[in-house]
């Protein structure tokens, strides 16, 4: 089988520094990926390039995606094709309304799909079944997207958005970074949701503390911008004993 | 139509009564502006002595006055003499005979605000038959306003039919000699509205320059009085979304508003003349006048603009409020993109005591556009616990455009309150992008963006004026980014 992800040898700068010196990763479909790694090891970078951000420049190396090429697809076509990023920082747009927000976010990639628009009545009901889940105030809906909320509050009103629009290949940037025990739990219940045999999940994580909520099948090591490890959930483990530090070492030897 | 032309040629042909001669029996005078002229657009429209005596003070007083130089614009100088002040509606033979002989541009503009088909034609200045659809609506909103006792006709019938009113209130917030444009207004003004609501009456409709029957060529140097006696209320709707086709460059309104105790006025406009080409060439340079005088105790007068047409637009909509406890308010949105200039705001003038003001000023600056929000807040002595709150935000879309503030402050009175906010933002990468990520388009976040950012002032347009004007900042914006 074909797999869902294949990055081969990436390379990415910002403003002319390296950040990702080769970087090769399999994902295939409904697997769950952390990716570790001490600050500025490459992580968010990799994130982002994936989602298509401008700032960041590929350099070489190749990523194919359901077997199309992901980087010469604009942001809006990769997010239509299935690939979602929750942000670390969700930004605020101020008096977009957030479900107005949601609705034309999902009719864009129904719309790439060949499915009809939802209407309104459906769209809501869709969304209300999905705050529940996320144990969201129905309020949230006509707030400004991200306006005025808490850290927390921004980090299930990711995984609202994600659950929503059903994407093929989750990006978790930092999702637990902020979190207290309830929301985190509240947050990883979420996004187990979305564990099903056609969908991948990757989580950037600095923590061990997240895996303890959504078990992933793989564990990967990322420093100075190339995966120096990989493992299964034990890696994990050995990693929070441990520190970065011995891989650090391993990695410039 | 045709019945409009006819009137105006009778009266072109009719001796000029008032003793003035001149040989000119065109349809279109001359460029060029003297007394003669003046006589001659009086005459034209068969006007009494005293507005003609008017017109001439305001012209003579024009002469001694120079043009302003303060705003933030930049334009070649004006020739007032290569201008010509009045011209008749173009005969059914100059015109258009169907869409099918209009810009094609012009046609697609239309399709993306959704203008229905029969409005397209009269907006793009196609002959069309003096019988069609908004004929029969204007005949019922004329029943059911007369039936209320409001007046609401164009200027020229009100100083033939009330010229009693005119000359009570004309000139009385914008006197003749307010300003060079003001001046230039007051002698040469052509037509424009008039609104009268008595004592006590709520205005039974949103009144529309929309479905005033000849709304159409009364553009060049409009004119409008808006007067609200006693406990009345009235709400009006001035403008279009879409471009209207016209020749004329300089345009110089006056609008003047007067509310007595307890009256409400709301002037909503929606401006969307020919911002020019992206060079920056042609366009409607719109140095306006407007302002309202609250007059009475708790009486209001409320402000809300959509700015997003014209090369270079001078206006602030003001508000002197003068009865105690009387409200003024202010909410802008102006859309500058390509080459495009403005230099807006407003004044409140705060004399009456616990008077309150609220500004609430938008500026979207796109392209190589610049634009300025000049705002002043005056608290005079006797304006006891008198309050504004001023909020002015502007957001840039790409690089090479610019935002100035220029908020004037004076107060004469330390009971007084006065808060002023400001931010310049720059429409971020950041939230680009967290749009696109979600599938949305660049397009369409820059839309939704610059909407949520307009929020506050677009609730304050009445409903079916708040749907086509977001509408028409998307047109406006297209192409901003990318």
């Amino acid at each position: 089988m074909e797999p869902l992800l294949e990055i081969t040898n990436l390379h990415a700068t910002v403003e002319g520094t390296e950040i990702l010196r080769g970087l090769d990763l399999t994902v295939n479909a409904g697997e769950v990926h952390a990716i570790m790694g001490p600050n500025g090891s490459g992580k968010s970078t990799l994130a982002h390039v994936l989602a298509g951000r401008e700032d960041y420049e590929v350099t070489d190396g190749e990523v194919r995606f359901r077997g199309r090429d992901l980087l010469e697809m604009e942001p809006e076509e990769r997010a239509r094709e299935g690939v979602f990023l929750a942000f670390q920082y969700p930004v605020e747009i101020p008096g977009v309304n957030n479900a107005y927000l949601l609705k034309a976010a999902l009719n864009a990639v129904r719309h790439a799909r060949g499915e009809p628009e939802v209407d309104a009545i459906d769209f809501l009901k869709l969304v209300r079944s999905k705050m529940s889940l996320m144990q969201m105030d129905q309020s949230f809906l006509n707030r400004g997207v991200n306006e005025g909320f808490s850290g927390g509050e921004k980090k299930r009103n990711e995984i609202l958005q994600m659950a929503v629009l059903e994407p093929t290949l989750c990006l978790l940037d930092e999702t637990d970074s902020g979190l207290d025990i309830d929301a985190l739990k509240v947050v990883a219940g979420g996004v187990n949701s979305l564990r099903t045999p056609d969908r991948a999940i990757v989580m950037v994580t600095h923590y061990q503390r997240l895996l303890d909520y959504i078990e992933p099948d793989a564990v990967h090591v990322l420093s100075r911008g190339r995966i120096v490890r990989s493992g299964d959930k034990n890696l994990a483990l050995e990693l929070e004993e441990r520190g970065y530090d011995w891989l650090r070492e391993a990695a410039s030897a | 139509m045709a019945t409009n032309s006819t009137e105006v040629e009778t009266l072109v042909k009719s001796k000029y009564r008032h003793g003035f001669y001149t040989d000119i029996a065109a349809d279109t005078v001359p460029p060029g502006l003297s007394e003669d002229v003046i006589a001659m657009i009086s005459a034209k429209k068969d006007e009494p002595e005293w507005m003609l005596e008017w017109r001439l003070q305001a012209y003579r007083h024009w002469l001694k006055m120079r043009e302003p130089n303060w705003a933030h614009v930049q334009h070649p100088p004006i020739d007032f003499q290569a201008i010509s002040y009045f011209s008749a509606p173009k005969s059914d033979a100059d015109r258009p005979k169907s869409l099918d002989e209009v810009d094609p541009k012009l046609l697609e503009t239309y399709d993306k605000l959704g203008i229905p088909l029969h409005e397209r034609a009269r907006l793009a200045g196609v002959a069309v038959d003096a019988v069609f659809d908004s004929v029969s609506v204007t005949t019922t909103f004329k029943e059911k306003l007369s039936e209320a006792g409001v007046i609401f006709c164009s200027f020229s019938e009100a100083i033939r039919e009330h010229p009693e009113l005119v000359r009570k209130y004309l000139g009385s917030v914008v006197p003749r000699r307010d300003n060079f444009f003001a001046a230039l207004n007051s002698a040469v003004f052509t037509d424009g509205s008039f609104v009268y609501v008595p004592k006590g009456v709520r205005c039974p409709m949103e009144l529309s320059t929309y479905f005033r029957i000849n709304a159409a060529n009364t553009g060049q140097f409009e004119r409008t009085l808006i007067v609200a006696e006693e406990g009345s209320h009235v709400s009006y709707l001035e403008g279009c979304t879409a471009p209207m086709r016209d020749e004329n460059q300089l345009h110089a309104a006056v609008v003047e508003l007067v509310a007595m105790k307890d009256a409400e006025i709301k002037y909503s406009t929606v401006q969307n003349w020919y911002p020019g080409d992206e060079d920056g060439k042609g366009g409607i340079y719109n140095f306006v006048t407007k302002r309202g005088d609250c007059r009475g105790d708790d009486s209001k007068i409320s402000w809300t603009q959509v700015e997003t047409g014209s090369a270079i637009t001078w206006k602030y909509p003001s508000c002197i409020l003068r009865g105690d406890r009387s409200v003024g308010e202010f909410y802008s949105v102006a859309v500058t993109n390509n080459l495009q200039q403005a230099d807006t705001g407003t004044k409140m003038i705060h004399i009456g005591k616990e008077t309150t003001s609220t500004i609430v000023s938008k500026g979207i600056s796109a392209g190589r556009a610049q634009q300025a929000y000049r705002g002043l807040v005056r608290v005079m002595p006797g304006a006891h616990k008198a309050r504004n709150y001023t909020q002015c935000d502007s957001l840039l879309i790409g690089k090479e455009c610019g935002a100035h503030t220029f908020p004037y402050v004076e107060v004469k009175n330390p009971s007084a309150k006065v808060e002023h906010e400001a931010t310049t933002s720059k429409i971020g990468e950041d939230q680009l992008f967290y749009c696109r990520q979600r599938g949305i388009s660049e397009e369409d976040a820059v839309n939704l963006i610059v909407n949520g950012f307009c929020k506050e002032v677009f609730k304050e347009l009445p409903m079916e004026f708040a749907v086509e004007a977001q509408a028409l900042l998307n047109v406006s914006l297209e192409g901003a980014v990318g």
